[in-house]
């Protein structure tokens, strides 16, 4: 009221005044720069973190005892590794019962056999290292001394061996119960097909669905609505689309997703537990996201283009054939990425919808029997013994290079297509 | 040659009235009656009624938001693209009208191109800009023998003939323009609608686009929408001045040859806006 009824003053500060005023206000800046730095500090420190357990786990010392120390099955001062497959071969017969070299032998003749796979038998069957107690990497880095101490009190005659638990071998044994043998060939061929089948189904009505809810839909009341439950259908837990895929794939389906009606049902599993199950389950939960990604890429496709097209006679179906759809496609592509990325990290629904918990065989199609990564990681975690969190940390640093591979294939796919729409 | 056998039978069947010969006394290539545009509930364009004259550059001005361009993207049915949009009166094109049920605006697009205010080829080759457009109407023929055809109708030709291969995105504004004007005769439409063609260039560029409407008036019908009282004066034959209503939507104030409109404008307020008192 007293300023209305006052004449006109300047109220804006002066001079010094002015002067701290405007300091003030970046003081008040900074300190909203600090918060935000100790965010992102706290963020890097939580991935440090797990990338700390991970590596941990993966590597270090491990205490190990052969049954029969190589050094003595050096012959006539030649060292094992040297020896040649016949003589091998003798030092096999010589510790093994007739038995089992009969059973070896008819598995494959050592004739045929090679020196490499002999020397693995004697590994295997002579040598019989067990792995006794693993040590995490900075242990082993720090506690060096100590942990020597330790083994020569508590297990004489084992021997301190440095053990990266990611190896050739883990990638291509397939599960096992000894932690030491198991690898994650299945869990890793399991996760590819599921995922690749999941992709295969869910992109291509990912964007059909995304093209007539962005093109084609009038806008409507029942479009909006569904509109409105794919956006909400993108934030339901997974678990619940376990159960969905559970009712619907594994059991009302079973015909078709046991391959059942085909003639191809596994016949140790004649039941839906099966990697199309799994696929169309992981289809049902990406696909709110791959639509809602797909629609989001298309709507950001200029309007320029579109009328462009159309001032030049063509139709509805040509102008998103032939420009929407290109110029969207990396935007598409990346969603997809996201979604793949989804599909291959998780793992509740694919429990509920029945992984299975232990399978030592390749999936051969659709119809197999499956594991996959996260899966097998959750199994492994779960166990009581502790060799099974190194092969636990090893087979998530498996998953995370596959994650990173599969996005970088795809990053690297979009921008070369982009470049190339660029350039003509 | 005429357009008619283009347009659907079910056009040249429809609405009697749409058909009687009055349309044809002279040598109009549009005719425009009693045109409403509604976005929604809001009217843009409120009863224009006009005759746009065969091979002449027609040129709309008006002061800004008065729907010229609404107006312009009417007359091939472009506001069909907008949700919402509805149009109401005839515009009669080779003795049918496009608003007609069962005339496909499609159809309508490919004798009415268009070339619009900011350049937009394709992310395409130079090339492929024009045969794109060409051969999606089903042209059969040498093509490139029209893309070059095309080119030099535009005054593109000498420029990018070397490098028709490269992203016409890699042009310069000017060009880009060029070769939208290019891909619009590449289909060879019978009316050519610019909705402020040059206003996004700089003055070279668009002396070079103007200089290229005379040129294209010997064989097209030009309707240009412009900012630019200079420009209109400069290129066109006639002119339509759209005012806004106390309602907002725009109506026709004065149609007529460009010099009548410009040296001794009918209306009073056609004559501020031309001298810059308002607008």
């Amino acid at each position: 009221m007293s300023t209305l009824s006052s004449p006109m003053v300047c109220s804006l500060p002066e001079g010094d005044s002015f002067h701290s005023q405007v300091a003030a206000r970046h003081k008040k800046g900074a300190l909203w720069l600090v918060i935000f730095q100790a965010a992102t500090l706290v963020s890097i420190l939580a991935l440090t973190a797990l990338l700390y357990n991970i590596i941990n786990q993966s590597f270090g010392w491990v205490a190990v005892r052969n049954q029969v120390e190589p050094e003595t099955l050096a012959v006539e001062g030649t060292p094992l590794e040297d020896l040649s497959k016949e003589q091998l071969i003798a030092i096999l017969e010589a510790h093994v019962s007739q038995g089992v070299m009969r059973r070896l032998e008819s598995e494959a003749p050592f004739s045929v056999r090679s020196r490499e796979d002999v020397y693995r038998l004697v590994e295997e069957r002579v040598i019989k290292p067990e792995i006794l107690r693993s040590w995490p990497l900075f242990d082993s880095l720090l506690r060096r001394s100590a942990i020597q101490k330790e083994v020569a009190e508590e297990f004489p005659g084992a021997r301190l061996q440095f053990r990266a638990w990611v190896n050739r071998q883990f990638l291509s044994n397939p599960q096992s119960a000894t932690p030491d043998k198991a690898g994650v060939r299945t869990a890793l061929l399991g996760s590819l097909w599921v995922v690749g089948l999941t992709i295969l189904v869910a992109f291509p009505i990912g964007i059909g669905a995304a093209i007539y809810l962005e093109d084609y839909a009038s806008d409507n009341v029942l479009n909006r609505l569904i509109q409105t439950n794919i956006n909400n259908l993108a934030g339901v837990p997974s678990i619940i689309y376990g159960m969905l895929g559970l009712a619907i794939f594994v059991r009302g389906l079973e015909p078709i997703t046991s391959g059942a009606i085909f003639g191809l049902s596994d016949p140790t599993t004649a039941n839906g537990r099966t990697i199309l199950s799994a696929s169309l389950t992981l289809a049902l939960l990406i696909l709110p996201l791959i639509i809602i990604n797909a629609q989001e890429a298309i709507r950001a496709v200029p309007r320029s283009l579109r009328e462009a097209s159309y001032a030049v006679g063509a139709t509805h179906w040509q102008t998103i054939w032939h420009h929407v759809l290109p110029s969207a496609l990396p935007g598409i592509l990346t969603g997809t990425i996201f979604a793949m990325s989804r599909a291959m990290g998780e793992t509740a629904p694919l429990i509920v919808v029945g992984a299975s918990t232990f399978i030592a065989h390749d999936p051969t199609g659709p119809f197999s029997k499956f594991t996959t990564l996260p899966v097998q990681i959750y199994q492994w975690t779960a166990r009581p013994q502790d060799l099974f969190r190194n092969i636990a940390a090893a087979a998530i640093i498996v998953l995370l290079v596959l994650l990173l591979a599969l996005n970088a294939a795809a990053i690297i796919l979009r921008n070369r297509y982009g470049r190339k729409r660029r350039e003509g | 040659m005429t357009a008619l056998h283009v347009l659907t039978a079910a056009a040249r069947l429809a609405p009697a009235e749409a058909l009687t010969t009055t349309y044809w006394e002279g040598n109009y290539a549009l005719e425009v009656r009693q045109l409403s545009v509604y976005y929604g509930t809001f009217r843009a364009v409120r009863d224009v009624s006009l005759k746009i004259q065969r091979q002449k550059v027609t040129a709309l001005i008006g002061p800004s938001g008065c729907g010229k361009s609404t107006f312009l993207r009417a007359l091939n049915r472009m506001n069909d693209l907008i949700p919402g949009s509805r149009t109401e009166g005839e515009v009669v094109f080779e003795g049918c009208n496009i608003y007609a049920p069962g005339v496909d605006p499609v159809e309508v697009r490919r004798r009415i191109g268009m070339v619009f205010q900011k350049p937009n080829p394709f992310p395409k080759s130079v090339y492929e800009n024009i045969a794109w457009a060409a051969r999606i109407n089903g042209f059969r023929g040498n093509m490139d023998e029209l893309v070059e055809q095309s080119l030099r109708q535009a005054a593109l030709w000498d420029e990018v003939k070397d490098n028709l291969r490269q992203s016409a995105l890699a042009l310069s504004g000017g060009q880009q323009q060029r070769l939208c004007i290019a891909r619009a005769i590449a289909i060879k439409p019978e009316i050519i609608l610019m909705d402020e063609p040059a206003s996004a260039l700089d003055p070279i560029a668009m002396l070079k686009i103007e200089d290229l409407m005379r040129e294209l008036v010997e064989n097209y019908t030009i309707i240009i929408v412009t900012h630019n009282m200079q420009q209109a004066a400069r290129v066109s034959d006639y002119t339509a001045f759209l005012m806004m209503g106390e309602d907002r939507a725009g109506y026709l104030a004065e149609y007529g040859p460009t010099d009548e409109v410009f040296t001794n404008p009918k209306d009073k307020r056609t004559e501020e806006y031309i001298t810059g008192r308002f607008g």
